[in-house]
């Protein structure tokens, strides 16, 4: 039996007293798209974080790739985020002073590999998302969708078994964010990754192949799309 | 258009004779235009014909002939099933939501439920009109067209979320 790429079990996570999720579970084939929706507030990017072990829950369960989160140490969780999951944020998130091509390359120079098979391997994703050319310029001389695409290629270079993006075409423009998705995507299923997509955007949602929406931290419905 | 189901709806209470229906459409849709009395009755005798409503009195206590008509459990059936089907999302056809959604409401069936349903019948319309524009070959003029009616499915869903919003706020106050 496969195991499931992201399980969650009655996840709840507060923050001082604010109560974001829950008892929120999920469940994520491989290879599936999954977008959380739901209005602002109703713990989408956290229940995101939890999933992603950026947050760690105050009570449930988070399985990544079938190994349970709260069983690792810090660093094989770390070990385990690092190479099978990837992040995707609203505003890219690449280091400012690293070039596009070493910004690709960390997460497998962390990893431990030698540096220039890092590069190759960041060149080529940088050239499969569109920005080849950017490779040697800085993400403030680039624009926000450039970053963006510069941002997938990191989230994917590890070849991970889910990329989680959270509101990922929020900082562009409706056909640029379009754009944006068909790419993410494309470059999902060229890795075989599941991915889950917080969004508040309706056309955005309708890419997925299920919809989960939540309000005040409880799952409100689910549906599956394709 | 859906008249003879929104009919129906306004008989879920009980009995009522075409002047009551007339009124209790224009109060359930106060700034649409009023149903004309024409076509209350040929409604009403439509729904008869079928089966879907039954005369229970007629009399006239003087005055012009009153028919009450009442709901037959054909008719609850028909009107219950109406009011769980999605609407298939198309240019035009959003209207028809809107009435159901109402209609939902005051009949008290589950509009939260409803509205699930209808956002994922959306949601699955807007991923076929782009996997139709990603097949076709060129700009054409049905992409356009296309596009048109994913713009307009966005802004019924934003609607639809709305109403989701104020509904559910709704059931939490009344709780």
């Amino acid at each position: 039996m496969t195991d499931l790429a992201l399980e969650l079990l009655r996840v709840e996570y507060a923050y001082r007293r604010d109560v974001a999720l829950r008892g929120v579970s999920l469940k994520v084939e491989p290879g599936e798209v999954v977008a959380i929706t739901g209005p602002s507030g109703c713990g989408k990017s956290t229940l995101l974080h939890c999933a992603a072990g950026i947050l760690r829950p105050q009570a449930g369960t988070v399985q990544l790739v079938g190994q349970n989160l709260a069983d690792l140490s810090e660093a094989n969780r770390t070990r385990l985020r690092r190479t099978q999951a990837g992040v995707v944020l609203q505003f890219g998130q690449l280091v400012p002073d690293l070039t596009l091509i070493d910004n690709v390359a960390l997460p497998l120079l962390l990893e431990g590999h030698d540096r220039q098979r890092a590069r190759r391997a960041a060149t080529e994703w940088l050239d499969r998302v569109g920005v080849g050319d950017d490779a040697s310029a800085v993400p403030g001389e680039l624009s926000g969708g450039q970053n963006q695409r510069a941002a997938v290629a990191r989230a994917l270079v590890t070849g991970p078994a889910i990329v989680f993006a959270d509101e990922p075409t929020g900082s562009l423009d409706s056909l640029a964010g379009e754009q944006m998705m068909e790419l993410l995507l494309a470059s999902v299923r060229t890795g075989g990754a599941a991915l889950v997509l917080v969004t508040h955007d309706n056309m955005i949602a309708a890419y997925a192949d299920r919809e989960v929406r939540l309000r005040d931290g409880v799952v409100q419905h689910e549906v599956a799309l394709s | 258009m859906a008249t003879a189901e929104l009919v129906l709806g306004l008989l879920h209470r009980g009995p009522a004779h075409g002047y009551d229906v007339k009124r209790g459409h224009d109060a359930w849709f106060p700034d649409s235009r009023p149903l004309a009395f024409g076509q209350v009755y040929t409604t009403l005798s439509r729904l008869e014909r079928d089966g879907l409503v039954e005369v229970v009195e007629r009399g006239s206590e003087g005055g012009p002939e009153r028919t009450v008509y009442g709901l037959t459990d054909k008719g609850r059936a028909h009107l219950a099933d109406w009011l769980s089907e999605p609407i298939q999302p198309a240019l035009g056809a959003v209207d028809e939501m809107v009435r159901k959604v109402v209609a939902t409401i005051h009949t008290g069936e589950d509009a939260t439920a409803f509205l699930a349903r209808q956002r994922s019948s959306h949601l699955r319309r807007i991923r076929e009109l782009r996997a139709a524009s990603a097949d076709a070959d060129d700009d054409t003029p049905a992409r356009l067209v296309r596009d048109f009616v994913a713009v307009h499915l966005d802004a019924d869903l934003r609607w639809l979320d709305g109403a989701m919003d104020r509904i559910t706020e709704l059931k939490e106050t009344r709780r």
